[in-house]
C-alpha cells in the first residue's frame, strides 16, 4: 500500500535533481537550446564560469574583449539566426558595459538574454565592491528584467526570460543573479514558459480590420508598401512576397527590413528614409494608400511628420499596439503577427498590376541613377568610392553574403547597394545607430551561420570603437571578412558639418594607425588598397579566403552620401546633391 | 489634434513586482512629464496591484502613454479617465498647536463645516484629518493657514471608475 502511493507521487511530481544555482543556470541555457554565448568573467559571476568550464562540450562560451562586444556578438547571432542571443558578464563595470548593446537590442527588437552576476544578497545596497544597480540602470532599455536572490527562482525566471525575449515583439531581457544564489543548492526541475498572464505577446488579428484594409488596397490606384524588420522577425517573408505579388504593389524597405525579399525582385523599389532612394521617398507623398508592414515610422524614415504621406490612407500591420498611431495616424490598423495577417488578407486581395504607377518609380530611379548611383558605382574621378567597393563585394558574393555594417556613411552605402538573395542578411544598428556594433556583431553572425559568408563593413571611426574584438576573431578562428572604408574622417558627421555647419570640421578628422599592421598583429590576413586597379582583385582575394581577412580601402576623404533628406524636411524634398 | 493639457487619472492593474515602480515612472520621466500623484495598493483581485496616477497632459499624449504602460510585461491593463468618469478621494493631515483648539472658536467651526476629523490631541498639538476632493482639501488648507500649520501632508489620489473595468474578465481570457 505504502509503496503504491510513493510510486504515484513520483509520477505526478516533476523530476528534480539537487543542483547549485550556477549548475541550474547552465541547465536552463541548455534546455533553451543555447549552444553559444558571449561574455567576460569576473568575481560575481565566477561560479557560473566554473560550470561553463565543466560543460565546455555542450555549450561554447566565447570570450569577447569587452562586454559591449559580447552584447553585439549576441545581437549578430540573433539577427542572422532568429534565435535568442545570450551575453553574460560580471557585476559592476561588467554589467554597465552591456548597456549600449542592450539599448541597441531594445530599439531594434532583437531577442537577447543577458545574465549578470551580482554581489551576494546580504551586501545589496551596501556599495559593496563592484556593486551596481544594474536592474535599475537597465530598466528603461530592457523588455523585462529581474534580480534573482534565491537559487530556487532560477528555473522559472530563466524560462520566463527566454519566453519574453523571443515572443511577440522580441527584445532584450536582463537577469541579475546574486553570488549567493549561484552557490545555493536546491531541487531543480525545468519547465519551459509558454505564457505570462499579464503579457500578451501577439494581439489577435481582427477580421474587420483585415477587410477594411483589403477594401482600401483593392480600390487603390497608387498603393505603396513600406516594410520593416517585422516581416523578418515574424518569419513572414513568403507571405509578404505573395501579398505584394498578388496586389502588384511597389514595395520599399527600411534599413532593418531589407533582405526580406531579394534585392532584384521586380516590385522592390528600394529604401525609404534619410539616405534612401529617390523614388520611394518622393512617391510616399504621391501614393493614395500607404501600407506599412512591421515598421514603426521612425523619424529617420518619415522626415517631417507634418508633411508625411498626408494625401494617403494609411494601413499599418503591426504586432505592437503601442506603435499604432504613435507617429503617424492610421486609417486602418491591422494588429497581430505579420505572417498571420498577411496570409489572412491574401484571399481578400484582388489580383492586380499597377504598371503605370510602378513606372513612376522607374522614372525617378533613372534620375537617381544619373545623378547619384552611376557616380557611386562607376566613378570616373580618381579617388575610390565606398559604392564601388560594395559593387565588387556584390560581384563576388552573388548576393549570398550577410552584410554586417557599422554606423556612418559606409553603413548607408552598404545598405543602399548591397545585394541580398536571402533573408536576415543585413545586420546593422538601425534605431540606436551604435558605432562599434559592426565588428562584434559580425563575429556573432559568423558563428551562428558558419556556412555563410559574413562581410563586415566599417568606417575608420567605428572600427576603432571595438577594434579589440580582432582578438576574439583570432582566438575563435571566426572567418569574418572585414572591410574598413577609410576616409580618415568621421565621415557622416563631417558631411553634416560640410552641409549645415559651413565646413567647420570640429573633431572629425582622424589620424589613424596602420590598420593592416594591427590586423597582422592579431595574425589576420590583411591588405590595403589605395588604387582602383587593385580593388577587384583584392576583394576577390578576401572573399575567397577560408580564414578571416582584413581589407582596408582608402577611399575619397570628403565624399558625401546622397540622396539626403535634411533633418526636419519632407520626404519629397529629398536632395540629390 | 488636441493640444491643451488636461488632468487625467490613470488606473493600472499590475502583477505585484519590485521593479515596476521604476518601469512605470520611467515612462513619464522619459517624456518629461511630471507625475502629480501616484498611489499603489492591493486591488479587488488577489495578487493584483492597482496604481492610481494623476498627470496633466494632452489626450493624444495620454493615449500613447497608456500604450507604453500596457506594453510592460507585468502590466495587466491600463485605463485613463477624466474627472467626470471617476469617483475619487484624496486625504490630508494637518498638525497644529493645541492652544488653537481652545482659544480660537473659529477653528471648531472650520472642523465641523469641512467634515474634518480630529485624530489625536495632546498638550502640544492636535492632528486633523480630511478626505475629499482636491478642491475641498485646498479650501480647508486655505481656511487653516491663517492660524499657522505646523505640518501638512496630502496623499495621492485614489479612484474608482464609474464604468466597469473588466480586469477579472481580462485575466480569465488570458489562457496560458
Ligand atoms: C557610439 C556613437 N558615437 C557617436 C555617434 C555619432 N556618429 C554617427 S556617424 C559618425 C561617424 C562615423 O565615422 P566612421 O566610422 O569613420 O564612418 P564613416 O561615416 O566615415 O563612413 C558618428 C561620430 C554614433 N553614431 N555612435
Amino acid at each position: 500500500m505504502e509503496t503504491k502511493t510513493i510510486q504515484k507521487q513520483q509520477k505526478t511530481q516533476p523530476q528534480t535533481e539537487r543542483l547549485s544555482g550556477s549548475e541550474a543556470i547552465i541547465k536552463c541555457l541548455l534546455a533553451e537550446g543555447v549552444k553559444t554565448l558571449y561574455g567576460y568573467p569576473g568575481g560575481a559571476i565566477m561560479p557560473v564560469y566554473d560550470e561553463l568550464y565543466k560543460c565546455q562540450d555542450q555549450i561554447h562560451h566565447v570570450l569577447t574583449r569587452h562586454e559591449q562586444g559580447a552584447t553585439h556578438a549576441a545581437q549578430g547571432y540573433a539577427r542572422i539566426s532568429g534565435e535568442v542571443g545570450v551575453a553574460i558578464a560580471t557585476s559592476g563595470p561588467g554589467a554597465t558595459n552591456l548597456i549600449t548593446g542592450i539599448a541597441d537590442a531594445q530599439i531594434d527588437s532583437t531577442p537577447m538574454v543577458c545574465i549578470t552576476g551580482q554581489v551576494a544578497s546580504h551586501l545589496l545596497g551596501s556599495d559593496a565592491f563592484q556593486e551596481t544597480d544594474i536592474v535599475g540602470i537597465s530598466t528603461p532599455v530592457t523588455k523585462w528584467n529581474h534580480q534573482i536572490t534565491k537559487a530556487s527562482e532560477i528555473p522559472e525566471v530563466m524560462a520566463k526570460a527566454f519566453y519574453i525575449a523571443r515572443s511577440g515583439r522580441p527584445g532584450p531581457v536582463l537577469i541579475d543573479i546574486t553570488k549567493d544564489a549561484q552557490f545555493e543548492e536546491f531541487d531543480f526541475s525545468y519547465k519551459k514558459c509558454t505564457g505570462v498572464r499579464s503579457y500578451k505577446a501577439i494581439p489577435e488579428t481582427d477580421k474587420n480590420a483585415l477587410s477594411a484594409a483589403a477594401e482600401l488596397i483593392n480600390n487603390a490606384k497608387k498603393p505603396m508598401v513600406v516594410w520593416g524588420q517585422g516581416v523578418i522577425l515574424g518569419k513572414a517573408e513568403a507571405a509578404f512576397k505573395a501579398f505584394i505579388e498578388k496586389a502588384g504593389i511597389p514595395a520599399a524597405w527600411t534599413i532593418l527590413g531589407v533582405s526580406a525579399i531579394p534585392t532584384e525582385h521586380p516590385l522592390n523599389v528600394g529604401m525609404v528614409g534619410m539616405h534612401g532612394n529617390y523614388a520611394p521617398n518622393v512617391l510616399t507623398n504621391e501614393c493614395d494608400v500607404l501600407i506599412a508592414i512591421g515598421m514603426r515610422f521612425d523619424d529617420r524614415v518619415t522626415g517631417n511628420l507634418a508633411t508625411y504621406a498626408k494625401q494617403a490612407k494609411i494601413i499599418h500591420f503591426e504586432i505592437d499596439p503601442a506603435e499604432v498611431d504613435k507617429n503617424v495616424k492610421t486609417d486602418v490598423a491591422v494588429l497581430g503577427d505579420a505572417k498571420v495577417s498577411l496570409k489572412a488578407i491574401l484571399p481578400l486581395i484582388h489580383k492586380k498590376s499597377h504598371n503605370v504607377w510602378k513606372r513612376a518609380f522607374d522614372d525617378l530611379y533613372a534620375i537617381e541613377y544619373e545623378k547619384v548611383i552611376k557616380n557611386d558605382l562607376h566613378p570616373t574621378k580618381e579617388g575610390l568610392t565606398m559604392g564601388e567597393v560594395m559593387k565588387e563585394i556584390n560581384i563576388q558574393s552573388k548576393g549570398e553574403a550577410a552584410i554586417v555594417s557599422d554606423v556612418g556613411q559606409h553603413q548607408m552605402i552598404a545598405c543602399r547597394y548591397a545585394n541580398f538573395n536571402q533573408s536576415k542578411s543585413n545586420i546593422t544598428s538601425g534605431g540606436l545607430g551604435t558605432m562599434g556594433f559592426g565588428l562584434p556583431a559580425a563575429i556573432g553572425a559568423k558563428m551562428a551561420a558558419p556556412d555563410r559568408e559574413v562581410v563586415c563593413i566599417c568606417g575608420d571611426g567605428g572600427y576603432q570603437m571595438t577594434i579589440q574584438e580582432l582578438g576574439t576573431i583570432f582566438q575563435q578562428k571566426a572567418a569574418v571578412k572585414i572591410v574598413v572604408l577609410n576616409n580618415e574622417f568621421l565621415g557622416m558627421v563631417r558631411q553634416w558639418q560640410q552641409l549645415f555647419f559651413d565646413k567647420r570640421y570640429a573633431s572629425t578628422e582622424m589620424t589613424n594607425p596602420d590598420f593592416v599592421a594591427i590586423a597582422k598583429g592579431y595574425h589576420l590576413n590583411a591588405r590595403r588598397v589605395t588604387k582602383r586597379d587593385e580593388l577587384a582583385e583584392a576583394v576577390q582575394e578576401m572573399m575567397q579566403s577560408k580564414e578571416a581577412y582584413f581589407l582596408e580601402v582608402c577611399v575619397e576623404k570628403e565624399d558625401n552620401v546622397f540622396p539626403m533628406i535634411p533633418t526636419g524636411a519632407s520626404v519629397s524634398d529629398i536632395r540629390l546633391s | 489634434m488636441e493640444t491643451t493639457s488636461k488632468q487625467f487619472t490613470v488606473s493600472v492593474y499590475t502583477e505585484n513586482n519590485i521593479g515596476l515602480l521604476n518601469r512605470i515612472s520611467a515612462i513619464f520621466q522619459r517624456r518629461h512629464i511630471n507625475i502629480e500623484s501616484i498611489n499603489s495598493s492591493v486591488s479587488e483581485i488577489e495578487n493584483v496591484s492597482k496604481w492610481t496616477i494623476v498627470v496633466n497632459l494632452t489626450e493624444e499624449q495620454m493615449k500613447k502613454i497608456i500604450g507604453q504602460i500596457e506594453k510592460q510585461v507585468e502590466v495587466i491593463k491600463a485605463y485613463y479617465h477624466t474627472e467626470e468618469e471617476i469617483v475619487y478621494q484624496e486625504s490630508c493631515i494637518f498638525k497644529m498647536k493645541s492652544d488653537l483648539l481652545f482659544n480660537e472658536q473659529q477653528i471648531q467651526n472650520i472642523i465641523i463645516d469641512n467634515n474634518a476629523r480630529i485624530v489625536t490631541v495632546n498638550k502640544q498639538f492636535f492632528v486633523l484629518e480630511k478626505s475629499g476632493r482636491k478642491e475641498e482639501i485646498e479650501l480647508l488648507y486655505r481656511e487653516l493657514s491663517g492660524f499657522g500649520i505646523m505640518q501638512f501632508t496630502r496623499s495621492g489620489r485614489i479612484a474608482v471608475s464609474k464604468e466597469e473595468m473588466k480586469i477579472s474578465k481580462i485575466l480569465e481570457a488570458i489562457n496560458y
